[in-house]
């Protein structure tokens, strides 16, 4: 990343320092933006390879390759990676790269507190990672950490309670950066409805994030208490009631997963109109949707226990309340294919995810609103109906998102184009075999094979041995995904890339008004905001 | 805007959102208390009373039955043998009726055990009611000691009517080791 120097910030401009220290001590938004999405794609590997050890397992009944223990430990590990270690970081990587450059700011708000969010999340990795090497094992019982089963945990329990501590500490951070910097470091005549949809969804999704995250680390510190300082918060015997646990656990755990898609929406929101040479459609319609899906969020959090004993008023209520959400879900799948509708409309690779996402996406959000009718959900709760539900809702959304997002942003970064040829055959590999590896679970889920076991009845195998297919090579192709980024780090296509890479891409975000690649400092004097009809 | 102003203004900005931040944290807490009120208040998740109704006599409503359901339980570790007399009774709403349970400790120490009421259906629970009961206090055993403990419980004629049958369960757990520390 060498720097360029342009009209914008030809004085005192200088380049990163050199050697890793550059990397230790940045204050860089761009710097750290790469170093979260560097440490996301490896956590996407290592939590990939804990699914791959999952679905092998359960490519055939009986035990096979692991202990059961280690299996249950795989689960819950791999849903802890992928939320902790890859999704979330990788969309604040997205972030810290992105929203200066959309709103014309020269960086964060906060670049020293920035830092601090990056190493604080990877030291809260390592210690999670740790676990798996403790006597006892890594925690067993799921992400959702319920007690009194996780309190069996060997000596893993302290460090993944104190490691969600540090994750929490890290969002926090980081949600109080983009906070500030969309409130206080937008340029002149950058209003708050002219801000792109990525930014508004970040600034909701941050919200999100200092809301849940305390009450998370509140949860797990009871947790902590209750196994070695004989509170008994979620301890029948002491008084207390392990279904609180529930509640307080889904009462984070129902924004958590909307942590997880907000910004998804944005990047399919950012990438569509400029492959259908259209503005989004329903701009203010968006916005309006983000912030009531992220309200929504906070009052539906008991639809995941509607086993547990409600009353009927509380199931009917959960049950509404639930199926309210597809309403503004709705208006934005609308939106979406409506700004599609009669665009000139192209199929790069980004454009290409974007689709499959729209499409995919709408499928988990179905699947949503049959496990929204309590009486039914009797029947899928704690099934493979529910992993496949949440994987359409995480794989072709958030993780199909993601990459599009790289795809779409590597040339504007790196001035190198990716190989196109090879990016597509990245997406259908991808949206494929993702198909094929969660499809069949919803068969799994509905013939009644439950959740995180590692052997089952053999009426389940046919499925169970397709869906590990289609696992292996979902996993298979992401590595074609690696290589690819990293050729176009290196050199690219080889081809130049324009300032605005994509076409008419300047007047969908003052990003590509910026040289490619992106110099080191950007916006260190504030852009003039030309008025557009909505980017 | 000038830089000092602009650093004002974000630290101004961060207080606030750390604030919120500190607040939810005690919101988490908060939930504890709250819950168990709600709870107390509805009689939701099969939270009873833990303490012993006055005996107040009601009209017994021959008519009606209700099937009252007995499950005892103990926790892995608990070494102790807990049953009841009987798994089922028919009963009249409003008419008393006691039921004799019956736990021993097996080991050769002394054990401070406490019972855990549910009831189900939760909503059931707050017209199910007991004047006595082993499960308010902390019962003692000493070594290899048997005690037949009776319960006291009356159904409450208010009781909706389509509750058909209630279940109470039990489960002992060793508190010796709390207790004593």
């Amino acid at each position: 990343m060498s720097a360029v120097v342009t009209e914008h910030d030809d004085h005192h401009d200088h380049g990163p320092e050199k050697g890793i220290l550059r990397w230790l001590f940045t204050t860089n938004h761009k710097d750290i933006g790469t170093l979260y999405l560097v440490f996301a794609l490896a956590m996407f590997f290592v939590g990939g390879t804990m699914a791959m050890i999952i679905r092998a397992e359960l490519f055939q009944p009986g035990m096979q390759l692991v202990e059961p223990q280690f299996f249950n430990s795989m689960t819950t590990m791999h849903a802890l990676v992928m939320v902790f270690g890859a999704v979330m970081p990788a969309f604040v990587g997205f972030a810290n790269w992105m929203i200066p450059m959309m709103i014309g700011a020269p960086d964060m708000a906060l670049p020293r507190m920035n830092n601090m969010s990056f190493w604080l999340l990877v030291a809260g990795v390592l210690i999670l990672a740790s676990t798996l090497f403790m006597e006892g094992g890594a925690p067993a019982s799921g992400w959702t950490l319920y007690p009194p089963l996780v309190l069996q945990t060997g000596n893993a329990l302290p460090f993944a309670v104190f490691s969600v501590h540090l994750l929490g500490i890290s969002s926090i951070m980081g949600a109080i950066n983009i906070i500030a910097t969309i409130f206080n470091m937008r340029a002149p005549g950058m209003t708050l409805m002219k801000m792109p949809l990525f930014v508004w969804t970040w600034l909701i999704t941050a919200f999100l994030l200092i809301a849940v995250m305390p009450v998370f680390a509140g949860a797990v510190t009871m947790l902590l208490t209750d196994g070695f300082f004989d509170t008994s918060f979620f301890d029948a015997a002491g008084g207390g009631d392990p279904v609180l646990y529930q509640h307080i656990f889904w009462f984070f755990g129902h924004p958590e997963v909307y942590i997880m898609i907000l910004p998804t929406f944005g990047v399919a929101s950012t990438i569509i109109p400029v492959f259908a040479r259209k503005p989004l459609f329903g701009y203010s319609a968006m916005v309006v949707a983000t912030v009531a899906i992220a309200f929504l969020s906070f009052i539906v959090w008991s639809h995941h226990m509607f086993t547990v004993g409600m009353p009927k008023a509380g199931e009917l209520y959960f049950m509404y309340a639930t199926m309210l959400i597809a309403i503004p879900t709705g208006v934005k799948i609308f939106n979406w294919t409506a700004t599609m509708w009669k665009g000139a409309m192209t199929f790069e690779t980004p454009m290409l995810f974007s689709i499959a996402f729209v499409v995919l996406f709408t499928l988990g959000g179905f699947t949503g609103l049959m496990m929204a009718l309590s009486p039914l959900d009797y029947q899928y709760h704690d099934t493979y109906f529910i992993v496949a539900h949440f994987h359409y809702t995480l794989v072709p959304a958030s993780i199909f998102m993601i990459q599009a997002g790289a795809y779409y942003w590597l040339p504007k970064w790196t001035g190198h184009m990716y190989d196109e040829r090879l990016g597509r055959l990245h997406f259908w590999l991808s949206a494929i075999s993702v198909n094929i590896l969660f499809f069949p679970q919803h068969f799994l889920g509905l013939a009644g094979m439950p959740r995180r076991i590692p052997d089952y009845a053999v009426q389940f195998a046919d499925w169970n041995m397709i869906s590990s297919i289609g696992a292996f090579i979902y996993g298979g192709s992401q590595l074609l995904f690696l290589y690819i980024v990293i050729k176009t780090i290196k050199q690219g296509t080889g081809e130049k890339v324009s300032d605005e890479v994509w076409e008419d891409a300047k007047k969908h975000g003052l990003e590509w008004t910026l040289p490619s690649p992106v110099p080191y400092h950007t916006f260190t004097t504030p852009p003039k905001i030309i008025p557009t009809e909505h980017i | 805007m000038t830089d000092e102003a602009l650093e004002q203004k974000n630290s101004k900005l961060v207080t606030k959102l750390l604030l919120i931040v500190i607040g939810m944290f005690g919101f988490g807490y908060a939930l504890v208390p709250i819950y168990d009120v709600f709870c107390d208040i509805t009689g939701l998740n099969g939270k009873v009373a833990s303490e012993a109704v006055a005996e107040t006599s009601y009209e017994v409503d021959e008519s009606r039955e209700i099937t009252v359901e007995f499950i005892t339980s103990l926790n892995k570790k608990t070494p102790m043998i807990f049953r009841s007399e009987t798994n089922k009774l028919k009963v009249h709403p409003g008419k008393y009726y006691t039921v004799n349970f019956f736990a021993e400790n097996k080991t050769a120490n002394n054990m401070i055990a406490q019972a855990i009421p549910s009831i189900s259906p939760g909503a059931a629970a707050e017209f199910f009611k007991k004047t006595e009961c082993f499960c308010f206090t902390e019962q003692t055993f000493s070594a290899h000691e048997g005690k037949t403990m009776p319960v006291r419980f009356v159904v409450d004629p208010e009781l909706p009517e389509r509750y058909k049958t209630i279940t109470l369960a039990y489960t002992f757990f060793d508190n010796t080791k709390v207790v004593t520390n």
